[in-house]
């Protein structure tokens, strides 16, 4: 997937539709992310400026959620909880990262009994083998 | 001729859309009008992708599918379960909750209609708010996310709140391990959800509400954006949204998921005050889990008293039961409460895939107890959970065979905790770092005795001192399998 570059006029637009949403640091954060791949630092002083909030609520709330990201990450995500666990993921994960993969490891798509799963973008794959990741 | 392909994310982890594509371009050649219909899955996921072809008022299944299925399935020669309606995997359960799901085209309003939908609905709107509330009540629903808490009472606790906003809120935060019922249940039959939730926002008389759909469902959340969508002329006023997680555990709390709702950081509130008094935005809110909510229309529907006819004890109507991890024949079983663990896991589940035996199994997600086969006869409800040392959570069970070290899923239950922890409270915080170090010591053999003794103490600091599940119930999993796996943990 390709992501336009850090663009502070695009990043209004994106975050401008949020404006009568009630509580929208979160959600701002997460279309910023959707639109260019990664949430840029400026994009914090941004939404703390448009929603009139403190830079450090704004910085709270990215840096709490393991899913908002200060750069671009193209990596696979293995889960690694316990139903994975029970069919291996363990020995997937290194494998993958042998192979030069880059993993990151998630808890849980919901696709446990077809374990171990992965996700690609938004592609759930079940039954994941190394094969299947590359 | 209608052919069903499930467009379920589970069914297409392991193939589903290139069957479809394969199905479309075969029919093609053969000049056969078919439609293709993307249904939500049976459950029974062993068997995905399971294409059914319909044939003479049967819908016949031909399991285990590829892309290079196509002409063996039009031609009716590839291997086939028969009639899915008569398959006894399916029938021997009672599916209440899920009737719909797998059957119908998720996203059309005629088929759900077709199939009972909104009968509830109708049905509420020509009742009071305390009537619905006194329905719900008498089913004996209870939250189905884990903590077993009755519905109707939380309901009648917002519906006496005097408040000029309340909101209906919909936990669809499944973040255990091992279970998968909401996603499911979104995927294939989201109105069955939207219906709920506007039968609970009648009886409560609120007018917003918000599904809170962890980001790992990315067609979950697709799908329930579409149906609701679809389904606003049926729900009126109900202004109904999603809001979608951003990768954390902790969130399926439910103060904490109402503090990610409000854009903040997904910490852990302090009860009192109770949320259904000062929930979201400081409203009376009600928040139930999706297999709570998606519950509520049938019991609208048929009443009160054909619910509770279901299940035992205090535990009444159907569980939604899901088959995990090592395991044969893995999915949704629902069934009244009451059934045991080993006709769960070794009836339904027909054991492990590996084919070795069951050394372990994980009843109720990451914080729920490990048990060896001797608890197995164990009655799957609240109450017997609890006496057993463990508890149902969410419905889910995850199998291990017998290469499984226990002292390891310990280490991970904490290990797992730290990474999750909100990090309002300090037992969950630290005290789950403390923890992973003590049971590596416990590994390695350092000090045995003395260091059992010292995780055993952290864990009733952690049980007594943390203000949520997280914390609170970290120490489950790990005194569990201390007690039921001894042998794991440096002999003695």
């Amino acid at each position: 997937m390709s992501f336009p570059k850090w663009d502070a006029a695009i990043a209004d637009d994106v975050i401008a539709e949020f404006r009568d949403e009630p509580g929208p640091v979160l959600i701002a954060l997460q279309a910023i992310q959707d639109r260019f791949g990664y949430v840029d630092d400026k994009a914090i002083d941004l939404i703390a400026e448009r929603f009139n909030v403190s830079r450090a609520e704004v910085f709270g709330t990215f840096s709490y959620y393991h899913d908002l990201k200060s750069s671009l990450s193209s990596s696979v995500k293995i889960c690694a909880a316990e139903a994975c666990q029970a069919l291996g993921c363990d020995s997937l994960i290194a494998e993958a990262l042998n192979a030069g993969i880059e993993v990151e490891k998630a808890y849980c798509f919901g696709n446990c009994a077809l374990a171990p799963a992965a996700m690609i973008g938004d592609r759930l794959i079940g039954r994941a083998t190394l094969e299947k990741l590359k | 001729m209608k052919i069903y392909i499930p467009g379920d994310s589970a069914a297409q982890s392991v193939g589903a859309d290139s069957v479809a594509v394969a199905i479309a371009a075969e029919a093609a050649k053969r000049n056969l009008d078919i439609t293709i219909i993307r249904n939500g899955t049976r459950g029974a996921l062993w068997l995905e992708p399971l294409v059914e072809v319909e044939k003479d008022g049967k819908r016949i299944g031909y399991p285990n599918s590829n892309s290079e299925s196509a002409a063996s399935i039009l031609d009716g020669t590839h291997k086939s379960i028969g009639d899915v309606d008569s398959f006894e995997w399916l029938t021997k359960q009672d599916r209440i909750t899920y009737k719909r799901v797998g059957i119908i085209d998720p996203l059309s309003l005629a088929d759900y209609e077709a199939h009972g939908g909104f009968k509830g609905l109708d049905r509420a709107k020509k009742m009071s708010g305390a009537d619905i509330v006194a329905e719900v009540t008498e089913s004996g629903l209870r939250g189905r996310g884990g903590a077993g808490f009755p519905a109707g009472i939380k309901w009648k606790t917002v519906l006496d709140a005097k408040a000029d906003q309340k909101y209906i809120c919909c936990n669809a935060d499944e973040g255990d391990s091992g279970t998968f019922a909401d996603r499911i249940l979104m995927e294939g039959d989201p109105f069955t959800l939207i219906e709920g939730m506007a039968i609970a926002a009648l009886a409560v008389g609120a007018t917003k509400g918000f599904i809170y759909i962890r980001s790992e469902y990315p067609a979950a959340i697709k799908q329930m954006r579409k149906a609701i969508e679809i389904a606003k002329p049926r729900i009126g006023d109900f202004d109904l949204r999603v809001r979608v997680g951003a990768g954390s555990y902790v969130c399926g709390e439910e103060t904490a998921m109402l503090e990610s709702i409000e854009g903040k950081r997904g910490v852990v509130r302090a009860k009192p005050p109770l949320p259904a008094l000062e929930g979201l935005f400081g409203k009376p809110t009600v928040i139930n889990n999706v297999l709570t909510l998606a519950s509520v229309p049938e019991i609208l529907a048929s009443g009160a008293a054909s619910y509770k006819s279901r299940g035992i004890g205090k535990s009444l109507g159907t569980q939604i039961f899901q088959l995990a991890g090592n395991i044969k024949q893995g999915g949704i079983v629902e069934t009244g409460f009451g059934i045991s663990l080993n006709e769960l896991v070794n009836g339904y589940g027909g054991g492990t895939l590996t084919g070795k035996p069951i050394r372990a199994i994980q009843v109720g997600g990451p914080l729920g107890a490990y048990f060896g086969v001797d608890k197995l006869e164990v009655s799957a409800d609240y109450e017997s959970m609890l006496a057993a040392g463990g508890m149902l959570g969410h419905g889910g069970i995850v199998v291990f065979d017998d290469s499984v070290n226990l002292a390891m899923q310990a280490r991970f239950a904490m290990e797992f905790c730290s990474i999750e922890s909100c990090g309002k409270c300090t037992p969950c915080r630290i005290g789950s770092t403390r923890g992973v170090e003590t049971i590596d010591l416990i590994i390695a053999g350092k000090d045995v005795a003395k260091n059992k003794e010292l995780l055993l103490d952290l864990c009733e600091v952690m049980t007594e001192g943390s203000l949520c599940a997280m914390g609170g119930l970290t120490p489950l999993p790990v005194k569990s399998a201390l007690s039921n796996f001894p042998d794991d943990f440096g002999g003695k």
